[in-house]
């Protein structure tokens, strides 16, 4: 009898101990889902850009996914960056997220010297958004993107893009 | 069930039901605290009154405050500052107290390194105090944002960057956090949960736990002496009340405390009313906009050390992580980090009390270089006073107080 007792005790406690991992697991899963971003951000649309106005050496920053995106017009005298240009037409494009690779500050982008410079940290970028000087880790990161005729599609990820990024 | 008479008066008809008198005893009259510590010991509960200012001021807040991007910035500056009878009061006093409470916190801390009271059976004090200052630092933080004014906008986008550093996961790990790709309105309403709720209570548990831990151990004293408790307090149970040692909490230790207190609260409301500034940043005035950073960020004073040392390896970026990581946890470890036995205040304990006060001065250094813009020979002062601080906790400390047990034969 006392045998029995003890592993009728032992049935209620693995029951128990079962029912609560089921809830305690379950209970995480919902927690997290909840906190992660919503379909209505995640979905959050492409953006388009029409480069056939761009003079050369012209800087523009559109807005992606709420991030600052920039995109340069190189000059003939401006370096090229193989891994990283972005060639519609005969053109060649820098384009970036611009926010510092560091801690996400967003760097400034200065005509004159044809640089990146983070504020926060003192990071520098060249016009390729390669990271020259300071904390930043890596260059700026490329956003995905589809060339279609003159314009820039932001968000989709086009055979140029995964060329540039498989290279690098 | 106990049987229940006719009560001859509020405390007896209490007593009877929920054991009053035993519970007041164990917590105020027969609560014993050293007699021999000094004002500096007050400071805990000058934390409770600010803690208690904090929890009614933000009440208040609370009942205006908007927790909507496009709401928030008007709601704090424009109805609460404005609109509302003496709303401007309750701002100051929630970003004065919310200051001030970091002082009194470093105070506090270091009058407990001074003294030694972090070892020797108070180890679990001092954990759960650290604890409380990492609660603070995140409730201070989360609640450093809901203005939504351009620093705390890229206060918020910095810290929840530094998650993105975590290997593999990181990335992800920070759109999480925010709910967005970027700091957004799901982050500002999950942050202001987390600051009027969840934090507060958690906050709430771990100083009780923090009043708890004190219990068996008893405070320390300003010689580091040991005390019989038991016989101090029969002592003065006697009436024997000049020779014992030992003085209830209540009503006498806390008559000194409350002198303490009632001067504080005077700097305090002076502060509030005539010099909030300080704990307000003028770059917070203007709305938060994603999309153009502040020409130079910086967090409020009491955070600059660490942050500091996180940009103090300004070469590179992992480095800065880990000692960033290293700086916040390390203090944790300081009972186990401290090899000797002795419990002492620091000026009777030679290479300690050294050690002390260039740790002072190194932070106080890390401090200033904080909030100065970390270009040219900046770069390089952050940079020493950094691998100082991590040398001195790191290697200084276990190293001279080995010494020190050595030489007191342990
Ligand atoms: S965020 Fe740009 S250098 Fe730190």
């Amino acid at each position: 009898m006392g045998e029995k007792e003890v592993s009728r005790r032992d049935f209620l406690g693995m029951t128990l101990g079962g029912v609560a991992a089921v809830g305690v697991g379950a209970s995480l899963v919902a927690m997290k889902s909840s906190w992660d971003p919503l379909p209505s951000v995640v979905s959050a649309g492409f953006t388009t850009v029409d480069l056939s106005s761009m003079q050369d050496g012209e800087y523009r920053q559109v807005e992606y996914r709420g991030n600052p995106v920039y995109i340069i017009k190189k000059t003939a005298e401006m370096k090229k960056c193989e891994d990283r240009d972005v060639v519609v037409g005969n053109a060649d494009y820098s384009v970036g997220i611009q926010i510092c690779t560091h801690l996400g500050c967003i760097p400034s982008y200065s005509a004159d010297t044809t640089e990146f410079h983070c504020a926060c940290h003192g990071g520098k970028f060249d016009a390729c958004g390669k990271n020259t000087f300071g904390p930043p880790p890596t260059p700026m990161t490329i956003p995905p993107f589809k060339i279609d005729g003159q314009k820039l599609v932001l968000g989709e990820e086009g055979p140029e893009y995964l060329k540039l990024v498989n290279k690098a | 069930m106990a049987e229940i008479r006719k009560a001859d008066g509020i405390v007896d008809w209490l007593d009877q039901r929920i054991a009053i008198r035993p519970l007041m005893k164990v917590l105020m009259t027969e609560y014993w605290i050293p007699k021999n510590i000094n004002f500096l010991w007050a400071m805990g509960v000058v934390l409770v009154v600010l803690f208690t200012l904090l929890v009614v001021s933000g009440l208040f807040l609370l009942m205006y405050y908007k927790p909507d991007t496009k709401l928030a910035f008007d709601s704090v500056n424009y109805t609460i500052m404005q609109e509302v009878e003496y709303g401007w009061l309750w701002r100051h006093l929630h970003a004065v107290s919310a200051s001030v409470c970091f002082l009194i916190i470093y105070i506090h801390m270091f009058v407990g390194i001074y003294y030694g009271s972090y070892k020797k059976g108070r180890e679990m004090i001092w954990i759960t105090g650290m604890l409380l200052f990492v609660l603070f630092s995140a409730e201070a933080f989360s609640g450093y944002m809901l203005p939504w004014g351009q620093m705390s906008y890229w206060a918020a986008a910095v810290i929840t960057n530094l998650f993105s550093a975590i290997p593999v996961i990181g990335p992800d790990l920070v759109i999480w956090i925010r709910g967005n790709f970027i700091v957004s309105d799901a982050t500002l309403t999950r942050f202001f949960m987390l600051h009027v709720v969840l934090l507060p209570v958690i906050i709430i548990a771990v100083i009780v736990m923090h009043f708890y831990t004190l219990r068996i151990p008893h405070v320390n004293n300003a010689y580091g002496e040991e005390i019989d408790f038991e016989k101090e307090a029969e002592k003065f149970k006697a009436g024997n009340k000049k020779e014992s040692k030992v003085i209830p909490f209540w009503p006498m230790f806390l008559s000194k405390d409350f002198f303490v207190a009632s001067f504080f609260l005077a700097i305090l409301f002076y502060l509030t009313c005539y010099h909030y500034s300080f704990a307000l940043d003028p770059i917070n005035f203007d709305p938060a906009d994603h999309l153009k950073t502040p020409p130079h960020i910086y967090p409020e004073w009491y955070f600059l050390w660490s942050y500091e040392v996180l940009r103090g390896f300004f070469f590179s970026a992992d480095l800065g992580l880990i000692a960033f990581g290293i700086a916040n946890v390390i203090f944790v470890l300081l009972p186990w980090l401290d090899r000797s036995n002795v419990v002492a205040p620091a000026h009777k304990r030679p290479a300690f009390m050294v050690w002390y006060w260039v740790l002072i001065a190194d932070m106080i250094v890390l401090t200033i270089w904080g909030k100065l813009p970390p270009t040219g020979v900046n770069a390089y002062i952050g940079f020493v006073a950094s691998i100082l601080f991590l040398f001195l906790l790191l290697v200084a400390l276990p190293v001279i107080t080995k010494l020190e047990a050595k030489k007191n034969g342990q």
